[in-house]
C-alpha cells in the first residue's frame, strides 16, 4: 500500500513537470495555432540563464525575474527572427523552422555550458513529508503549476489580450477586420510561451538536474499531457500531464517492465490522436467560412 | 590440416629467424616507423556531447611531447596524430581510415568511446592495424581469438561487477540486492558481472529485484520506489551521472537506507555527488583503480610529485582535481613500456605480440598493488580495484585490493 501511494505520489510530481511545459506547448498553440517542437529547449536554456545569474550571487527571486523577463523578449525575438518570414509559408515550415530552433539551442547549450551535470537550487525547503511520501520541494513544484493553470487560464477567459489572441490565432483576417493587431499578438504569444516555459525549466531543474537534454525527455511526456487533455485547454494539458505521470509509474511498476514506460507514452499519444482527436478537454473549433 | 599449419607455423618463424638477423643491421619496421619517428593515431571526442573526454587526448599528447623531450623511445621520436570524432561513429570511421591509409599511422592508441571503437573494431581488425588500450570499459575488447589485434585497457564493466559480488558474497552473504542499470550494454555488462561474482545459484536468491531506466527517462524515482518495496538492503546503481545523482537523492527522501553500490562510471565527486548532495551520499560504495589526485595520502609520495611536475610543465591546459588527467597518464604510459619492449623491431605483429606479454607492469599512478598482465588470450590488462567509501568530503580506500579476474 504504502508503495502504491509512494508511486502515486511521484507520478504525481513527474506529472506535474510535464504538465508545466505542456502550459507552454498550450500557450504557444492557442496564440499562433503552431506547435512549438522547440519549447523544451527554449525552456532549458532559460533555465541556463537563471543558473548563470544565481552563480553570479542574485537571490533567487531575483534571477528568477531577471529570467522571465530575457525570455520573454527573447521569445518575441525568435518570432520575429524566424517565425514571421514564414508566416504564409505550409504549416510544415514551421515544424521544420522549430526543429532547427531544437537543435541549436541543444547545442548552443552544449558548447556553452559543457555537458556536465548541474544542481539547480530549489527556491523550496527540502524536507521529507507524510512518512517520506514526497517532500516539501515536489509539493512545491505541483503548486507552482497550479498557480501556472490559474494564471493561464484566466488570461484567456477574461483578459482583453487573451481573448484578442484566441482570436488572432484561430482566424487572422477576421481578427485583423476587426482591429485586433495580430502580428503583435503573435509575438507576444512567443514571448509569454516562452516565459512560462522558463518558470517549468526553474522549477524541473532541481528535481531533474540541469544538463542541455534536461527537456528532451520530458517534452515528449508533455505532449501526450497536452495531446491527452486537449492541446488548446489549459485545464486539459494540466490534468492530462498528471495522468500521463501517474499512468506511466503504474503501469511501468505493475503491468509492464519498467523499460516500456516512454511506450506508453507514446501509445496514448496515438490513441487520443485516433479515438479523440481534440484531447478530453478540447472542443473541435469550428470555423465559420 | 593440423600438418599443413604447423608446417606453416614453423616456416613463418623461420622467416622470423631470418628478419631478426636483419633487424640487428638497420631495425625492422612496419608502416609509420622509421629510425627516427614512430607515428601514433588516435581519436577523441574534442566536440560533441562527450568532449569532456577531450582531455584524455590532450593529456596524452602532453605525456608524449615529455618523452619525446627526454630523447624519445630507443632514440625514435613520437609522432602523436590525434583527430576529432565528436564520439560520432561515422566521423571515427573517416579519421581512422584517414590515419591508416593517408598518415600510415604504426597503430590506434586509446580511441575513446565504446561506440567510436566498434565502428572500427573491425576495419582494424581485417587491415591488421593494432587498437590498442581501447579507452571504453567494455567487455568485448578481450576478444583475443576473434579480435586479435584489439586490446582493451580499463577494468571492464564486468570486472568491476564480479568484485561488487565477490564483496557482497563475503562481507554481506545474507543480502537482498536490488539493482537499477541502464537499459543497454553498459548497464547489462555490469550486472553479468556481479551474478558471475555472486556465483549462478546464489545470484538468482540474492538478487531479489532489477529495475531498468532509459537515458530518456525524465526521473528514476519510480524505478527507486519500485527497487524499495522489493524489501532489499543493498542497491547497486549503474546508471551515468544524472541518473546516478537522482538515485542518491530519491532513496534518501524516500528514507530507504540501503548499502549503496555505485559504479565507478558515476563517482565522479563533482559530477554526480556534489549535485545530488553530499550528505546524501556518505556511505555510498565504490572501486577504484588509480589514485585519486585530490586525496592527501598521495601527495607526498614521488610518484604524485612526478606526476604533478609533468601536469605544472606540460600538461598545463588540465586540471590537477581531474582524475581524467590521472588516466592520460596512465594510458600513455603503458604505450611507451609496450613501444620500449618492441625495441627495434617496430612491426604491427611484433608491438601487437609485446603489448600481450606485460607481466604485472607496475605503473607509478595506479593503486599500490594493482598491475597490468595479458597474454595471448588475454587482452584485458587491468582486472583488479579496490572498494572505496565516501565519507561526505572524499572516497576513502578501505578493504584489499580485489581480482575481478
Amino acid at each position: 500500500m504504502h508503495e502504491l501511494l509512494q508511486q502515486i505520489f511521484s507520478g504525481l510530481v513527474a506529472g506535474a513537470v510535464y504538465a508545466s511545459l505542456a502550459l507552454a506547448l498550450v500557450m504557444i498553440y492557442r496564440a499562433t495555432d503552431l506547435v512549438n517542437f522547440a519549447q523544451g529547449e527554449m525552456a532549458m536554456f532559460s533555465t541556463y540563464i537563471a543558473w548563470t545569474l544565481v552563480n553570479a550571487g542574485l537571490p533567487f527571486w531575483g534571477a528568477f525575474i531577471i529570467t522571465l523577463l530575457v525570455s520573454f523578449l527573447g521569445g518575441m525575438a525568435i518570432e520575429r527572427v524566424v517565425i514571421r518570414p514564414i508566416e504564409n509559408a505550409p504549416v510544415l515550415a514551421a515544424v521544420v523552422v522549430t526543429i532547427g530552433l531544437l537543435l541549436i539551442f541543444n547545442s548552443l547549450a552544449g558548447w556553452i555550458y559543457t555537458y556536465t551535470v548541474k544542481d539547480f537550487p530549489s527556491p523550496f525547503p527540502d524536507r521529507p513529508l507524510f512518512g517520506a511520501l514526497t517532500t516539501t520541494r515536489d509539493l512545491g513544484v505541483i503548486g507552482v503549476t497550479l498557480v501556472m493553470l490559474a494564471l493561464l487560464f484566466a488570461f484567456f477567459r477574461f483578459t482583453k489580450t487573451g481573448l484578442a489572441m484566441r482570436a488572432a490565432a484561430q482566424n487572422p483576417d477576421s481578427a485583423r477586420l476587426c482591429g485586433i493587431r495580430v502580428k503583435r499578438l503573435l509575438a507576444i504569444g512567443w514571448g509569454l510561451a516562452a516565459a512560462i516555459g522558463a518558470i517549468a525549466g526553474i522549477l524541473v531543474a532541481p528535481i531533474l538536474f540541469l544538463d542541455p537534454n534536461m527537456m528532451s525527455g520530458v517534452l515528449v511526456y508533455a505532449f501526450a499531457g497536452a495531446l491527452l487533455g486537449g492541446i488548446a485547454s489549459p485545464l486539459g494539458a494540466v490534468v492530462g500531464g498528471l495522468i500521463v505521470g501517474v499512468t506511466e509509474n503504474l503501469v511501468g511498476t505493475y503491468l509492464i517492465a519498467s523499460q516500456l514506460k516512454l511506450t506508453v507514452a507514446f501509445a496514448l499519444i496515438i490513441l487520443v490522436l485516433v479515438l479523440r482527436p481534440n484531447g478530453l478537454f478540447g472542443t473541435a473549433i469550428v470555423r465559420r467560412v | 590440416m593440423t600438418m599443413k599449419r604447423a608446417l606453416m607455423a614453423g616456416l613463418s618463424a623461420a622467416g622470423l629467424i631470418l628478419a631478426g638477423g636483419l633487424a640487428f643491421a638497420a631495425g625492422q619496421y612496419g608502416p609509420g616507423a622509421s629510425d627516427t619517428e614512430i607515428k601514433i593515431g588516435n581519436t577523441m571526442p574534442y566536440s560533441g556531447p562527450a568532449s569532456s573526454y577531450g582531455v584524455v587526448g590532450k593529456s596524452e599528447a602532453a605525456y608524449f611531447a615529455m618523452i619525446n623531450d627526454k630523447g624519445g623511445i630507443n632514440g625514435r621520436k613520437i609522432k602523436f596524430i590525434s583527430r576529432d570524432d565528436s564520439y560520432s561513429p561515422p566521423k571515427t570511421v573517416e579519421a581512422v581510415r584517414k590515419l591508416v591509409e593517408e598518415d600510415q599511422v604504426l597503430l590506434l592508441f586509446s580511441t575513446l568511446g565504446t561506440p567510436p571503437n566498434t565502428a572500427i573494431w573491425n576495419y582494424l581488425n581485417d587491415n591488421k592495424v593494432p587498437q590498442l588500450f581501447v579507452a571504453s570499459g567494455a567487455d568485448k575488447w578481450n576478444d583475443p581469438k576473434h579480435h586479435p589485434w584489439t586490446m582493451g585497457w580499463l577494468p571492464t564493466y564486468q570486472t568491476e561487477g564480479r568484485i561488487y559480488g565477490r564483496y557482497i558474497l563475503k562481507n554481506l552473504p545474507n543480502a537482498k540486492i536490488a539493482v537499477l542499470y541502464q537499459n543497454d550494454d553498459f548497464g547489462k555488462d555490469y550486472l553479468i558481472g556481479l551474478r558471475d561474482g555472486l556465483g549462478d545459484d546464489k545470484a538468482g536468491k540474492m538478487i531479489v529485484a532489477t529495475q531498468t531506466y532509459e537515458t530518456t527517462d525524465p526521473t528514476v524515482d519510480s524505478q527507486i520506489v519500485a527497487l524499495q518495496a522489493s524489501g532489499a538492503d543493498v542497491l547497486m546503481t549503474v546508471a551515468i551521472p544524472k541518473f546516478a545523482a537522482q538515485a542518491i537523492r530519491k532513496v534518501y527522501d524516500i528514507g530507504w537506507k540501503p548499502t549503496h553500490f555505485l559504479c565507478s562510471v558515476s563517482n565522479s565527486v563533482g559530477a554526480t555527488l556534489r549535485p545530488a548532495g553530499l550528505e546524501k551520499s556518505v556511505g555510498i560504495i565504490s572501486a577504484a583503480y588509480e589514485k585519486d589526485p585530490t586525496d592527501p595520502q598521495w601527495q607526498d609520495t614521488p610518484e604524485y610529485k612526478n606526476w604533478l611536475a609533468w601536469m605544472k610543465t606540460y600538461n598545463t591546459a588540465g586540471n590537477v582535481a581531474d582524475g581524467l588527467t590521472v588516466s592520460a597518464y596512465s594510458f600513455a604510459q603503458t604505450m611507451v613500456a609496450v613501444l620500449k619492449a618492441s625495441g627495434d623491431n617496430l612491426t604491427r605483429e611484433n608491438v601487437m605480440r609485446q603489448a600481450a606479454s606485460m607481466h604485472d607492469l607496475k605503473l607509478p599512478m595506479l593503486l599500490p598493488g594493482i598491475t597490468l598482465s595479458t597474454s595471448a588470450n588475454d587482452f584485458a590488462p587491468i582486472k583488479q580495484m579496490q572498494l572505496e567509501k565516501f565519507d561526505g568530503a572524499t572516497w576513502k580506500l578501505f578493504g584489499a585490493v580485489i581480482s575481478g579476474r
